[in-house]
């Protein structure tokens, strides 16, 4: 045996050990806790709502697929109400696109998408469906300038104008006019956007469609969109990264994300003139007079589900709700009582658990039209709440 | 027998799933780089420049350093270190590629933006038609940086495949170069090399497969941006894997979806042709090799 062969079998051992090891690890972990159900069946109405306790009539089981941003309070809400009812619901995080498709497809019994869905997305469901506003959500612009620490101010037509590319030094007159007191550096602008296909990205660029009918016509909104510029990167973290990493650059993230991660954000002046801070309950004052549209008519009627560019005086301009899709009718009244019933906890008890976990309540005025939503769907044509 | 099927009923099932993309745009989503899900227009040209730009950057990076560390480790090499440096080259195989693309993002784009792409700017950015290639505002998310991180991961099977194949070289053809006097160099070069080229290229071509497909590292650095095909290495670029990867999740109109897959087809349709062209190299190098011992 010469040196090479005896390398090659020394190289096949330690991989069988490796192998070997993988296994073992494997074979040890798995086998998670199983949630316990607790809640015995009370006195009254189990079924009703509010939500109070087990009731046996309803599904026991109930998967659901959507958006990434709802994710970590679904999640947090799943485990809750498992603790209270016993309802075991399994939410996959997939995006709101795999989520639409999941639930026009019926292989989950519930969606979650960060954006209203299109006519067409619509009379794709069989059945038809409603979107309950469940949680709020804001994005905010991020940017990396060298030596300017203070939050910059944008009017709406600077943001528009730098991602059309139309600004593209940071010391232009239209950044610099609102930032008295800040010496802006003549470097040039790399904007930086979401590479994956994301709610956030629909967020921004409805906000960016109805402050500029440049950026309307030419570029418009969605998921994802035909950027005029920049470099995309994936999720919050990839293009916060390269926002920190790249002098000069300017990109666009979840509040929740910005305020976990301690980013310094920019404000961007509201429809009524003023500069708000974005807050969770700048946020929520976005929502704050929200007029659910036509539910018998909800297709063409997308546009009044966005609250981006709010009236409000003291509203962020760019936030949104994120939605919960449930069928207006399902045959299957187990089901329809069990999704009806975690929905309306979570737009009541569940909202309790917003702040800790970076999210906007929703106002109590949107609370109400969402429990119409949810008292509107039936089951074999009789409504399923009373 | 089974393996022709299961590619067959794979490129099967993606043209029916792209038909409508195929259909509407015909031979404009090859020839356009306009890829706008708003306004459903698709055209996929610049994911096509993207793939083939990074994977030639990587193919000219890798090639002379995995040849130069095969020759190194085959013939000049002392016996004791052999083995555990090619032991330490093809670990560089086994590192997933999302910390291959963490490393990139985090030590070297930085390195790329402060220094690599600003020397290269200011010396071969100078030369007339070269220069272009290195034109713009180096921002380290390019399709430069896409390649680097490819020539990195592609040297592992590179340096590997030319080791086995300088170690098949009969020992006969470097004992007669070096019996008629030649140098140790002199036999390489005229002897073992000319006898290894048809499996270097094979390597080579296992590399550019590796490079075709990879997605997750070169995602992360080649910035994902498709809106023009510029010459210049230093703007942000596409590869079809990585739109695939970036957009398949949320392509929520039968449109868009089908134009994804579209890309996946057309990834299909450029390896068979890169494959088949790296083939016909092989035959002819091998046909060229000398036969039999130099004498």
């Amino acid at each position: 045996m010469n040196t090479w062969e005896k390398g090659r079998a020394m190289k096949r051992s330690i991989f069988a050990i490796l192998m070997a090891s993988g296994v073992l690890a494997s074979a040890c972990g798995g086998a998670a806790p199983q949630p316990t159900g607790s809640g015995s069946a009370a006195a009254g109405e189990p079924c009703a709502v509010p939500v109070t306790t087990r009731c046996n009539t309803e599904a026991q089981n109930l998967t659901g697929a959507g958006a990434t941003f709802p994710g970590p309070i679904y999640t947090k809400w799943v485990d809750e109400y498992n603790r209270l009812t016993g309802v075991q619901i399994n939410y996959q995080a997939v995006g709101s696109g795999g989520g639409i498709k999941a639930f026009t497809d019926k292989t989950a019994d519930f969606g979650a998408s960060d954006v209203a869905l299109t006519d067409a997305q619509i009379a794709a469901v069989s059945g038809g469906l409603y979107m309950v506003p469940t949680v709020m959500g804001a994005v905010v612009p991020t940017y990396n300038v060298p030596n300017v620490t203070a939050n910059l101010k944008f009017t709406p037509e600077a943001l528009a104008g730098i991602f059309l590319g139309a600004i593209t030094k940071w010391n232009d007159p239209k950044i610099a006019s609102e930032n008295a007191g800040v010496t802006l550096p003549d470097s040039a602008i790399t904007t930086v956007h979401r590479s994956d296909g994301s709610g956030t990205t629909g967020v921004f660029t409805d906000y960016l469609s109805k402050i500029s009918g440049e950026w309307k016509t030419k570029v418009g909104s969605g998921t994802t969109v035909n950027w005029p510029n920049g470099v995309g990167s994936s999720g919050n973290a990839g293009v916060a990264g390269s926002v920190k990493q790249t002098p000069g650059a300017i990109g666009y993230v979840e509040l929740i994300y910005a305020i976990q991660n301690k980013l310094g954000y920019g404000v961007v002046k509201n429809a009524s003139g003023k500069y708000v801070d974005a807050s969770l309950d700048s946020t929520s004052k976005a929502a704050d007079g929200f007029a659910m549209p036509d539910l018998g008519k909800l297709s063409g009627e997308q546009s009044k589900l966005s609250i981006t560019n709010s009236t409000n005086p003291d509203a962020w301009p760019i936030s949104t709700f994120t939605f919960l899709l449930v069928p207006k009718d399902l045959s299957d009244k187990g089901k329809a009582l069990a999704i009806l019933r975690f929905a309306w906890w979570g737009t009541h008890e569940g909202q309790t658990f917003t702040k800790d976990l970076g999210y906007a309540p929703l106002p109590a005025g949107v609370v109400k039209t969402a429990e119409d939503v949810l008292r509107s769907v039936t089951s074999g044509g009789a409504k399923v709440l009373k | 027998m089974l393996v022709p099927l299961t590619l067959a009923a794979i490129a099967l099932l993606i043209v029916i799933d792209s038909w409508p993309s195929l259909s509407r745009f015909g031979l404009s989503y090859f020839t356009t780089s306009v890829w706008d899900p708003v306004h459903l227009v698709f055209g996929a040209a610049a994911y096509v420049y993207g793939t083939i730009v990074t994977t030639l950057v990587a193919v000219v990076l890798a090639t002379p350093v995995a040849l130069g560390a095969s020759i190194f480790l085959t013939e000049f090499a002392p016996r004791r270190i052999r083995g555990p440096v090619a032991y330490l080259i093809e670990i560089l195989a086994y590192i997933p590629s999302i910390v291959y693309g963490l490393w990139a993002i985090f030590v070297m784009v930085p390195v790329m933006r402060d220094r690599v792409e600003p020397a290269l700017q200011g010396s071969l950015g100078k030369v007339p038609v070269i220069g272009q290639l290195f034109s713009g505002t180096p921002v380290g998310l390019d399709l430069l940086s896409g390649g680097v991180v490819l020539a990195i991961m592609i040297l592992p099977i590179l340096t590997a495949v030319s080791r086995e194949v300088l170690l098949a070289v009969p020992p006969t053809q470097r004992e007669a170069m070096i019996g008629l006097g030649a140098t140790r160099w002199e036999a390489v070069s005229l002897a073992v090399l000319p006898y290894a080229r048809p499996g270097i290229i094979g390597g080579i071509v296992l590399g550019v497969a590796r490079a075709f497909g990879e997605t997750m590292a070169v995602t992360m650095v080649v910035g994902n941006s498709s809106r023009d095909i510029s010459g210049s290495l230093f703007v942000p670029g596409y590869t079809m894997a990585s739109a695939i990867a970036n957009q398949f999740v949320e392509a929520d109109s039968e449109l868009y979806f089908s134009a994804i897959v579209e890309v996946a087809l057309l990834l299909l349709l450029v390896a068979i042709v890169v494959n088949t062209i790296a083939r016909l190299l092989i035959r002819r190098s091998v046909a060229d090799r000398p036969q039999g011992a130099v004498v």
